[in-house]
């Protein structure tokens, strides 16, 4: 089935105020840029964003935080953004930390129906409150629900009309478990090509989970540390 | 002499064996990966989707899409692997990591660990920690002994909301380095020139000291 869409506009038909929305990628690495800036655009609010993290200030999921179009942040770790953090402290964003294993798990189990889980991080921690927990051979575990999205967004390296997808090096991270737990997932990729031309061997994500699909433009694919060595 | 960040972190990695799987955290631990001693065979997890983790990549080499856990640009070595998240996790907790080294606020003599929140002042949110320390086979925290005001870092209680629940086996600090033991933190090796009195003044926990303690080789 070709499931492509000509852009980000078009891909986000029927996205509204109030939704919730997964985003992948990892800081900036494997974000969907395109979809990011196009929501920045059309101003939906009262967003709710599962996103490991928040962006930076001036990107990624950042640049919905300056204009306030997201109400609650569920993710594991903001450090990067300081208009998060202002936001945060100041009670003008609902915000939901949680460990990170605890999320790729549970937007996985969103994406494989499993409505809940034991797992051991958090037991005994504040994230824990609230939570039955339960001994298994000997060892503590909480109940941790899944997470399902109205809009799942994601970013792939490849992807083919079908919708299967293929991503690289660490922009995978987050996008392969988004992409399931949508109820309609939309991918942008570097390069959309025809079905048979990404060997099945090596797709990702399949198709099946992928509502819509196209081909993202002016990639700026943003380096928060920039590390390098000198050649001797 | 109290140890450096370096110093630290060259101690740590007398700790690594042949054949490990090894998470290294944010700061220090990161530091880690550059005294590994030779001989010894390591491959270093990033929680971001790696096994096989190499250096920095040289000088214009740096790619947006390969970084680790603290968004910094890396390596893959031959033979190294990507996965997504949950993947990530799933090695985590089934343990098969062998070593988790990281960063902390606060540990008490009991193990729990504190690394995350300062309740209304600092929220960076818990990351991949509570997954790691809830999981991994063995935990070394390493930390500076006393925060920047002067108090101890190693508590009888931590005051700070937890990350993990008595998961933390070993501390280096730039102080020594201790074992968490069912009587409280035991130190085992002293840095150069730092005395047992220096640290039991600078130790608010519960501290165990048997005998002459060794000065570390650093």
């Amino acid at each position: 089935m070709d499931k492509r869409v000509t852009d980000a506009d078009a891909a986000l038909k029927g996205l509204k105020d109030g939704m919730t929305l997964m985003v992948g990628g990892f800081g900036l690495c494997g974000i969907p840029e395109n979809l990011i800036a196009a929501l920045a655009r059309h101003g939906v609010k009262g967003l709710t964003c599962i996103s490991n993290n928040a962006g930076v200030d001036d990107f990624g999921l950042g640049l919905l935080l300056k204009t306030k179009q997201i109400k609650k942040m569920i993710a594991s770790y903001v450090g990067e953004n300081a208009e998060f953090e202002r936001q945060m402290l100041s009670g003008e964003l609902e915000v939901d930390l949680i460990p990170q294993g605890n999320l790729a798990e549970r937007c996985r189990a969103g994406g494989s129906g499993i409505p809940a889980f034991f797992t051991p991080a958090g037991y005994g921690t504040e994230v824990a409150e609230g939570k039955e927990t339960r001994e298994f051979d000997g060892k503590m575990y909480v109940m941790e629900r899944w997470l399902r999205a109205d809009y799942s967004l994601v970013k792939a390296w490849k992807g083919d009309t079908n919708g299967n997808l293929v991503y690289r090096h660490t922009a995978r991270n987050f996008n392969p478990v988004m992409a399931m737990a949508g109820t309609i997932t939309i991918a942008e990729v570097e390069h959309l090509v025809e079905p048979g031309e990404i060997d099945p061997d090596q797709v990702h994500t399949p198709g099946i989970f992928v509502h819509r699909i196209f081909q993202g433009k002016n990639y700026e694919k943003r380096i928060e540390q920039r590390t390098v060595r000198q050649r001797a | 002499m109290a140890l450096d960040k370096n110093q630290i972190a060259k101690r740590i990695a007398r700790e690594l064996q042949d054949g490990y799987y090894v998470n290294l955290g944010i700061g220090i631990p990161t530091l880690v990966a550059n005294h590994i001693p030779p001989g010894i065979n390591v491959t270093l997890q990033s929680e971001n989707g790696i096994l096989g983790m190499g250096q920095f990549p040289y000088d214009g080499e740096e790619d947006a899409d390969l970084i680790n856990a603290g968004k910094q640009t890396v390596t893959l070595l031959p033979g190294s692997a990507i996965f997504d998240s949950s993947l990530s996790f799933a090695m985590i907790r089934a343990q098969k990591v062998n070593l988790t080294v990281l960063g902390a606020m606060e540990v008490s003599d009991t193990g729990d660990i504190a690394s995350w929140k300062i309740p209304g002042k600092m929220v960076k949110g818990m990351g991949g920690a509570m997954d790691l320390v809830a999981s991994a086979q063995n935990i070394i925290v390493c930390m500076m002994h006393t925060n920047k005001a002067g108090e101890s870092k190693l508590l009888k209680k931590c005051s700070l909301p937890l990350t993990g629940l008595g998961c933390v086996k070993r501390i280096i600090t730039d102080l020594g380095m201790f074992e968490v033991t069912k009587d409280g933190f035991k130190l085992t090796e002293r840095a150069p020139g730092v005395s047992v009195e220096e640290i039991k003044a600078k130790t608010e926990g519960r501290l165990v000291v048997e005998g002459e303690v060794p000065e570390m080789t650093v």
